[in-house]
């Protein structure tokens, strides 16, 4: 009975599946990608729209460019500043003073620090004075990275390989090494009553650095391998204090950073250098400073008596921020322009489906292609491949032809390395390309143009803005970029955040609390959350 | 039944027919044609409605530690006006555009063949509208600061009495608050009229409003910095709203306001002058 049941219905079923299989292959996915295509590339309006989003990513940057001029002092004349570049190609900041000797072949340096101490700026009134003098003008207190420690170094020319083992004003033991590697060591400030013991021990290229409360007992921070360390490198002592930044408010649109420059004092003793090297003296130099330095320094000195070296120092040994104290910009400003070209991709975006519902196009389309989720994901993958191909080409003409321009009105450009480059120019075509769809889904769930272009516009771009106005506390601030969709622009980043560098993080200042790749996920999150909303409207409402 | 025949030809003496409808009836015209508008009551409630919450929102964002701490408690509460205008804007773009989409246009033009009447009666509607609205969103968010600002340090021991419309700044950026937002809707109704596409004309008054500040933060001279500040319709316009450290401001509050009427202005006669030299 069942087998004979079964029987006559085969056919049956096999035929109506041939049928539902007919049907398919002519709306196959291929066809609808086809005809969504030939809709936007014969539609005049959308093509120049996204031929004036790539022209605005591009013209925006070049006029800002164009309009940025950076003076020296009061002259006002162009002044090219540039800072050191670290062993892994970065802009950096090598400001200390540093007490050392040759350090022939392996060997290890041992030093007891038994005081850290500092001065800062006067704050009077919310303005910062910096005296003209030394040590005018300050009152003592400790940045929370000021620094005192021995330190190996290639040489004292600035940007050069090191590794150090130092104290810092709040942030305990640090061995770091290369301007950007930071390990931490144990916590707290040194005193007389407990003093911190600091070793580093040279091996080949490899460089090990130890601490300890009483000498005895000694704990291993890191190990870290400096490559084409010189035979004969310089060993030696050194302090230096970054310099002291506040933000402050100011009228409709205010972050303008204050600060100056600070002093560290560490006070040593028990130093040996243990190494094949002849018996030399100890020589101080200041390293970097000077009236064209890039990051501001207050001076520095050293003091000796008997065992004891008391040494001054004021500066950073840390990776340069475009946003931080020191002058200049990063190759992301030239893509200011993405805004504007974001705007015209969404208003081109959420019209790809609006206009379908506004002229009735969309029930030809839905008769043609009745699987509506495959119409949404054709609309999807034309209008976000159109937009990254114009991101990617704006990207490529903005870069180098606002960067060009910047420096050629005196404005020093932070280098970036080949990969980071690559991430913000593909970043940017991606973040067009998401934001596009993001648009289109919203066009298809809203229907109504002015309204879906509003609606995208101002998730994106009102967050991003309360931000660079700074009209929320500074925490509001990150909240709302982790979570909106402008976290993306954390893709166009060209200077990391380190945490070894305190540094007011401002959106203004291009600087985003999520990493680039996390932060253009939360986009896609937003576009995948519309996608999905738009496929079930779609689904369940009429045409 | 003769009597009520007789009528309409004393009318007709009284207004020749030549001259067309008269102001009022352009006016009556267009306030009907928005009153019965789908979607325009809803629009202007979500104007109040995120107006409102947005400054309540960053009202219970801010914070004040102590006597001299930054953030300006007047500002703070209005800030729902930066996500009311796109809205009013909204409003503005689809009384025009609206018509364009629809062939509506047409019609209207046939009736009321004076276009620059048409415009102003347009003008003078959603003008009239959005002052309702805006005051009573910006009265929301003062309302809103008074409740929530003290509690989070904006208090008269830290320099902030209660936010108050007797105090004559706070006054001034309140309904100043309102007017920006009445500039707001005429320029979106002069690009919309100079565009008539809807979702460009937003795109383009969105862009013009939100980018240009943007770009002031992000550009490193200050010199660009500041005259981008005192052009931009946004930034020039909204500071009406600032209520201390006046004296940091590119512009003086009510010149900021002018420079938002000028681009109002100049939106307007564009968008005039294109609509009367233009096939609709």
């Amino acid at each position: 009975m069942t087998a004979g049941a079964a029987a006559p219905n085969r056919p049956e079923t096999r035929s109506r599946r041939e049928g539902a299989d007919a049907a398919p292959r002519r709306h196959s996915f291929g066809h609808v990608l086809r005809a969504e295509w030939t809709k936007f590339r014969t539609v005049r309006g959308w093509m120049i729209g996204m031929t004036i989003a790539g022209l605005l990513t591009v013209l925006v940057g070049y006029l800002s460019a164009a309009g940025s001029h950076t003076g020296c002092g009061s002259s006002g004349g162009a002044c090219h500043v540039v800072n050191p570049v670290g062993p892994g190609g970065e802009a950096v900041t090598d400001s200390f003073y540093f007490v050392h000797r040759p350090l022939a072949g392996n060997g290890s340096i041992t030093a007891r620090v038994t005081s850290l101490s500092g001065q800062l700026p006067k704050a009077s009134g919310g303005r910062i004075e910096v005296g003209h003098g030394a040590q005018a003008g300050l009152n003592p207190g400790l940045e929370p990275w000021s620094k005192a420690g021995i330190i190996i170094k290639a040489s004292t020319r600035q940007g050069s390989a090191y590794a150090a083992v130092l104290v810092t004003g709040d942030h305990g033991v640090r061995m770091q090494d290369n301007y950007t590697q930071d390990i931490a060591g144990p916590a707290g400030r040194p005193s007389a009553a407990s003093p911190r013991w600091l070793r580093l021990t040279r091996s080949g290229d490899t460089i090990t650095g130890y601490a300890s409360a009483g000498g005895a007992h000694w704990t291993r921070i890191g190990t870290v391998a400096l490559a084409g360390l010189p035979a004969t490198a310089q060993a030696g002592l050194f302090a230096t204090s970054p310099a002291y930044t506040q933000t402050v408010t100011q009228g409709v649109i205010g972050n303008s950073g204050i600060g100056g420059p600070t002093l560290a004092t560490g006070v040593f003793d028990h130093v040996s250098l243990r190494s094949t090297s002849p018996a030399s003296t100890w020589r101080g130099d200041l390293i970097g400073g000077g009236p064209a330095a890039a990051y501001p320094v207050a001076g520095g000195g050293y003091h000796r008596s008997g065992g004891r070296f008391t040494v001054t120092g004021s500066g950073d040994i840390a990776p340069a921020l475009d946003n931080g104290p020191g002058i200049g910009q990063s190759i992301q400003l030239s893509l200011v322009g993405t805004f504007f070209g974001l705007i015209a991709v969404v208003v081109v975006g959420a019209m790809f489906i609006t206009a379908e519902y506004r002229r009735g196009l969309i029930r030809a389309t839905l008769a043609a292609s009745p699987r509506r989720g495959q119409l949404l994901a054709a609309k999807a993958v034309v209008i976000g491949a159109v937009a990254f191909v114009t991101g990617l080409a704006a990207a490529i003409v903005a870069i180098p032809l606002n960067d060009a321009k910047a420096r050629a009105n005196g404005n020093y450009i932070y280098p970036v390395n080949v990969l980071t480059e690559v991430r913000i120019v593909v970043g940017t075509a991606a973040l067009l390309a998401v934001a596009a769809v993001l648009a289109m889904a919203v066009g298809a769930a809203l229907r109504r143009s002015a309204i879906a272009v509003t609606t995208v516009i101002v998730v994106i771009v009102l967050p991003y803005l309360i931000s660079v106005t700074n009209l929320l506390s500074s925490s509001g601030d990150q909240w709302l970029l982790k979570l909106a969709p402008a976290a993306a622009f954390s893709i166009q980043q060209a200077i990391p955040n380190y945490p070894q560098v305190s540094n007011v993080c401002s959106a203004g200042g291009g600087c985003y609390p999520l990493a680039p790749w996390t932060g253009f996920a939360v986009l896609c999150a937003w576009a995948a959350a519309a996608l999905g909303l738009a496929a079930v409207l779609l689904r369940r409402r009429d045409a | 039944m003769s009597q009520a025949l007789q009528v309409p030809p004393v009318g007709r003496q009284q207004v020749p027919p030549a001259a067309g409808p008269g102001p009022r009836d352009v006016l009556h015209a267009e306030w009907t044609k928005l009153r019965t508008a789908p979607g325009m009551i809803g629009l202007l409630l979500a104007a109040i409605g995120l107006t409102v919450a947005l400054g309540a929102a960053a009202a219970a964002a801010a914070r004040c530690p102590a006597v001299g701490c930054g953030p300006d408690p007047a500002r703070i509460s209005f800030t729902g006006v930066e996500l009311g205008q796109a809205v009013v804007a909204i409003v503005a773009v689809l009384v025009v555009s609206g018509e364009y989409s629809t062939g509506m246009i047409r019609t209207t033009l046939a009736a009321m063949p004076r276009r620059s009447a048409v415009l102003a009666a347009k003008a003078a509607v959603v003008a009239g509208l959005v002052l309702a609205a805006g005051t009573i969103a910006v009265l929301g968010s003062l309302l809103a600061g008074r409740l929530i600002l003290p509690g989070h340090g904006f208090t008269p021991a830290h320099g902030f009495p209660p936010l108050s419309l007797g105090d004559g700044p706070v006054l001034r950026a309140a309904a100043g608050s309102v007017l920006y937002l009445a500039l707001i809707a005429l320029l979106g109704l002069g690009a919309a009229t100079a565009v008539r596409d809807s979702a460009a004309a937003i795109g383009l008054v969105l862009g013009l409003l939100y980018l240009l500040p943007i770009v002031a933060a992000l550009v490193s001279d200050k010199d660009l910095q500041r005259h981008l500040l005192q052009a931009a319709p946004m930034t020039a316009g909204l500071e009406i709203q600032v209520t201390t450290g006046l004296r940091d401001l590119p512009l003086s509050p009510w010149a900021g306001l002018g420079v938002l009427a000028a681009w109002a202005a100049g939106a307007l006669v564009a968008g005039g002058l294109l609509l009367r030299f233009r096939d609709a």
